[in-house]
């Protein structure tokens, strides 16, 4: 195993965030607070309280789900994009690196911003409502677990895009438009039954719900099965990032 | 002399159906520079890109001091050091961190020492803390062969090197390539600067539309496929050439005031005194005369030219 270039690809992956620390981390505390401001604060009051949390509470699962999700696409993406862009990705195609390592590079640094971000945006809702982690282990098992599922699926679509505009299709049109249909902001059994079948078929809504299951113990589907999601996608993750390597799609003539 | 590098019978033919690279043989010797010459789009990239991995290998076999680049991946990359044509690196970061990447994707633990040695010898040691995007070009270029030492390869591929560089600095990299083979490394270039070639290799490849035409000692190829010629400055110009002279290979130029006489230096009989005594007898009268060795280019022209 060549750790050294793991680390190498980490570092350098990680060096590209601290210069942009300030930006990486601001961005996202300042949308999780006005999220807190208007549907906590002045849309919160008037919501009472949900499967018996109240509604500021509820929504943090959601939230940090909503950033872990979006931050995770975004950097393992852009992370695999930039040497493709610039040319400089010859250097690591004629490295004596595996594919293996070179996604625990990318992949692992990716995910560790993720993670860091959601620790951040954990501690500023904090700031804004009180809410209690009932199974701390689960909590952070489900947390890693998304980051670095959905950093693979930033990786496999950062090798696949080949101009900046499909690089941010995901994050906009798909993770967001799903996270914010996936019941981050509510319970899908407030839904009309006709919605909530159709919600059903929305991954984030379980991606979610486990997540809130590790907050409070309640949630609107099964912890199993929402694990049973998660470890579906990143099956399907890692069978795509093996068939890239395989092929050498995109990355090789 | 050992051969470094044995590329045999690889072939490439990309997706969309062009055959970049016909089955091809070469090997290069231990300690050598050997050019690879060829047109724009004559397969030279495409042979660089599969012994270094870059372009997937799918028919023959490379191996390079001792490993196959496939089986043995590992072994053979590690001894592969590759400066791309073009600039290509992240221009944010700095001189010393790029560096530092570099020796570390190869799989090498940190060795500041190196680094400072290979940094200094390419004139960038001042340079070490600045962001890639603040060097000039040719620093840029620079540290691209920089960054492709970092891991002490011993066969180093330089893919046109001094395209786009002024001929001062050009002359800078020779001096710098001379001086890498004489610390021991075995280097690989491709230009289409025939000088270039003419100036540094030992060994010369001729490449075209993905065939490799031939490959040979450069000093053989000239003496072998180089004529010379005798010019003689005329001291009246002429309007044609004499019939009386038609056994010799002349051609006019300059308006008809220079006869350039075309021969076969390695032949016995060179025709050269015999000519000379024919133009005194039909009174040509000349000023001046001096013979030339046809360049490397004109070689290459030639052979070029023949490939239908």
């Amino acid at each position: 195993m060549n750790l050294h270039a793991v680390q190498a690809i980490y570092h350098f992956e990680m060096a590209r965030w601290f210069r942009t620390l300030g930006q990486s981390l601001f961005s996202p505390v300042l949308s999780t607070s006005l999220y807190f401001i208007v549907f906590g604060a002045a849309i919160g009051g008037q919501m009472g309280v949900i499967e018996g949390v109240s509604y500021g509470a509820f929504i943090v699962p959601g939230l940090v789900m909503l950033s872990i999700l979006t931050e995770s696409v975004s950097n393992a993406s852009f992370g695999i994009y930039m040497p493709k862009w610039s040319g400089a990705i010859y250097e690591i195609l004629s490295a004596p690196v595996s594919p293996f390592e070179v996604v625990l590079g990318f992949v692992g640094a990716a995910t560790t911003k993720s993670i860091v971000i959601g620790a951040v945006i954990l501690m500023t809702a904090r700031l804004f409502v009180p809410y209690e982690i009932q199974n701390p282990i689960l909590m952070a098992a489900f947390l890693v677990l998304t980051a670095f599922t959905f950093c693979l699926f930033g990786f496999v679509l950062g090798v696949w895009a080949d101009n900046w505009e499909k690089l941010s299709i995901a994050p906009l049109l798909i993770i967001t438009p799903l996270t914010f249909l996936g019941g981050a902001f509510y319970s899908i059994g407030m839904l009309p039954e006709f919605w909530r079948t159709v919600a059903l078929f929305n991954p984030v809504v379980y991606l979610i719900n486990g997540f809130r299951w590790s907050f409070y113990g309640t949630a609107d589907v099964p912890v199993w099965v929402s694990l049973t999601m998660i470890t579906g996608f990143l099956a399907l993750c890692l069978s795509l990032v093996w068939w890239i390597f395989r092929t050498g799609y995109r990355l090789k003539a | 002399m050992s051969v470094i590098l044995s590329i045999e019978g690889v072939s490439k033919t990309y997706a969309t159906g062009v055959q970049a690279l016909q089955p091809t043989d070469l090997s290069i010797n231990r300690g050598e520079i050997f050019a690879l010459l060829g047109p724009n789009g004559a397969g030279k990239t495409s042979l660089i890109g599969l012994v270094c991995g870059t372009v997937r290998l799918e028919a023959g076999r490379i191996i390079a001091d001792g490993a196959d680049t496939v089986r043995q991946y590992r072994r053979a990359r590690a001894k592969i050091g590759l400066v791309p044509q073009e600039v290509s690196t992240d221009s944010f970061e700095t001189v010393w961190a790029t560096m530092r990447f570099s020796r570390g994707l190869f799989g090498l633990s940190r060795n500041d020492a190196h680094l400072e040695k290979v940094l200094k010898s390419l004139s960038l040691w001042e340079k070490r803390e600045a962001k890639i995007q603040t060097l000039s070009g040719g620093m840029k270029r620079r540290l691209m062969i920089a960054k492709a030492l970092s891991h002490e390869p011993s066969i180093l591929f330089l893919d046109e090197p001094s395209a786009g560089v002024d001929v001062e600095l050009r002359r800078d990299m020779w001096a710098m390539v001379r001086g890498l083979r004489d610390s021991g490394v075995t280097i690989i270039l491709t230009t289409h600067y025939i000088e270039e070639a003419e100036e540094l290799a030992d060994r010369i490849g001729v490449i075209n539309k993905g065939r490799l035409i031939l490959v040979e000692e450069k000093t053989t190829l000239m003496k072998r496929l180089g004529g010379r010629k005798l010019k003689l400055h005329l001291a009246q110009p002429l309007a044609s050439i004499d019939p009386r002279l038609a056994d010799f290979n002349l051609t006019l130029e300059q308006d008809g005031r220079r006869l350039v006489y075309a021969f076969d230096s390695v032949a016995e009989d060179t025709g050269v005194s015999r000519l000379l005594r024919s133009l005194e007898a039909v009174g040509v009268d000349y000023k001046d005369l001096h013979t030339e060795q046809s360049s490397l280019e004109d070689i290459f022209v030639s052979l070029v030219s023949q490939i239908p």
